[in-house]
């Protein structure tokens, strides 16, 4: 598996862990009504549409490099 | 005799020797950790009822700071970003961005171990402090005027070493009470300070691992993991000044040594994404 491949692995990853903390905040949020945790989810949220927009231009911009 | 398949791909394999070089080592590093979070979960789940979390104290949740924890997380994602762009950057022959994105990984590296330090230090001067009437208060104290700081263990209090050097009363700055899921509770008041008689106190700890299992997985897995960024960022910081010169004898090499970096970095980094949500927010 090249660096490019395991990079995709990486995102894919960091974006199931941004869903989760926003996810949790959100809970958290709920148990407390504390606004902190409602930025914080939404912080999370916006992170998850980053790395995901970020995900597409990796991929477009090494389109010529090999997965392996 | 020149070694085969340094730089060019083995035809039957399509891999050169360092990728399949690395592969290996990243899997016994699998194991490696892999073994650490079994460790941590069957510890989490076989531990005594009221013990792990204990309820009274919120343990162990509430007891590292998510905000740190999340914006260290953020400074390995972005290192992970920066290591990827050196190596396209090198493909795409262009060696002084290669060099501007590497430097940006090995500060992100040592970022990271600079808050990490700053978070160990929070922890070993963190006390959990039981008292003759089966109350327990949790906080930083403050002994003769002086904050324990990890970096000296001289300064770890223990009730046998209060008792020797004849101290009479701490000042404790309380932790803000917390709900069974470590959130602070509704209307809790901040950190406020109090005086304790060491008469009083029945067994005093800090934050470190001989005062509890998950401060000892804690230490243990994240240390370890410290030492493989610092290892990490002591390679790639070599790459990007001394170790460039190969980039002018045979650059098709030094691309293929940037990824077998960036490999290892990346490894290191999943690590952290998985450290992070098991032992700061579950």
């Amino acid at each position: 598996m090249s660096l490019k491949a395991f990079h995709i692995v990486f995102v894919a990853a960091s974006v199931i862990l941004m869903a989760f903390l926003s996810g949790w905040s959100f809970l958290a949020y709920q148990d407390t009504h504390s606004t902190e945790y409602l930025v914080w989810s939404l912080c999370a949220a916006s992170s998850v549409v980053g790395l995901v927009i970020y995900g597409r231009f990796f991929l477009r911009k090494l389109r010529n490099i090999s997965f392996l | 005799m020149e070694i085969p398949y340094t730089y060019k791909a083995r035809p039957d394999t399509g891999l050169y020797n360092a990728k399949v070089g690395i592969w290996l080592f990243l899997a016994s590093e699998i194991m490696l950790f892999g073994a650490l979070f079994s460790a941590y979960i069957l510890l989490r789940v076989s531990a005594p009822l009221g013990f792990w979390p204990d309820v009274a104290l919120a343990w162990p949740r509430g007891l590292l700071n998510i905000p740190i924890g999340t914006f260290n997380t953020a400074v390995l994602i972005t290192s992970s970003v920066t290591v990827v762009l050196a190596w396209a950057a090198l493909k795409m022959n262009n060696f002084a961005r290669f060099r501007v994105y590497m430097v940006i990984t090995v500060l992100c590296a040592f970022a990271f171990l600079g808050i990490k330090s700053f978070e160990y230090n929070d922890k070993f001067s963190h006390y959990v402090i039981r008292l003759q009437d089966g109350k327990a208060l949790t906080g930083h104290i403050e002994v003769d005027g002086k904050h324990p700081r990890f970096w000296n263990f001289s300064d770890q209090w223990s009730l046998a070493k209060l008792a020797d050097k004849k101290v009479t009363k701490i000042k404790v700055e309380v932790d803000p009470e917390r709900d069974i899921n470590g959130h602070p509770k509704k209307g809790a008041s901040h950190h406020h300070e109090v005086e304790v008689a060491v008469s009083d106190i029945v067994s005093l700890g800090s934050y470190t691992p001989a005062t509890h299992p998950f401060f000892a997985v804690y230490f243990l897995i994240t240390a370890l993991h410290g030492l493989h960024v610092l290892g990490g960022a002591l390679v790639l910081g070599y790459f990007a000044f001394p170790g460039a010169k190969m980039w002018k004898s045979n650059p098709e090499q030094f691309i293929n040594r940037i990824e077998v970096g960036g490999l290892f970095w990346h490894f290191v980094d999943l690590v952290w994404i998985f450290l992070f949500p098991v032992v700061y927010l579950l």
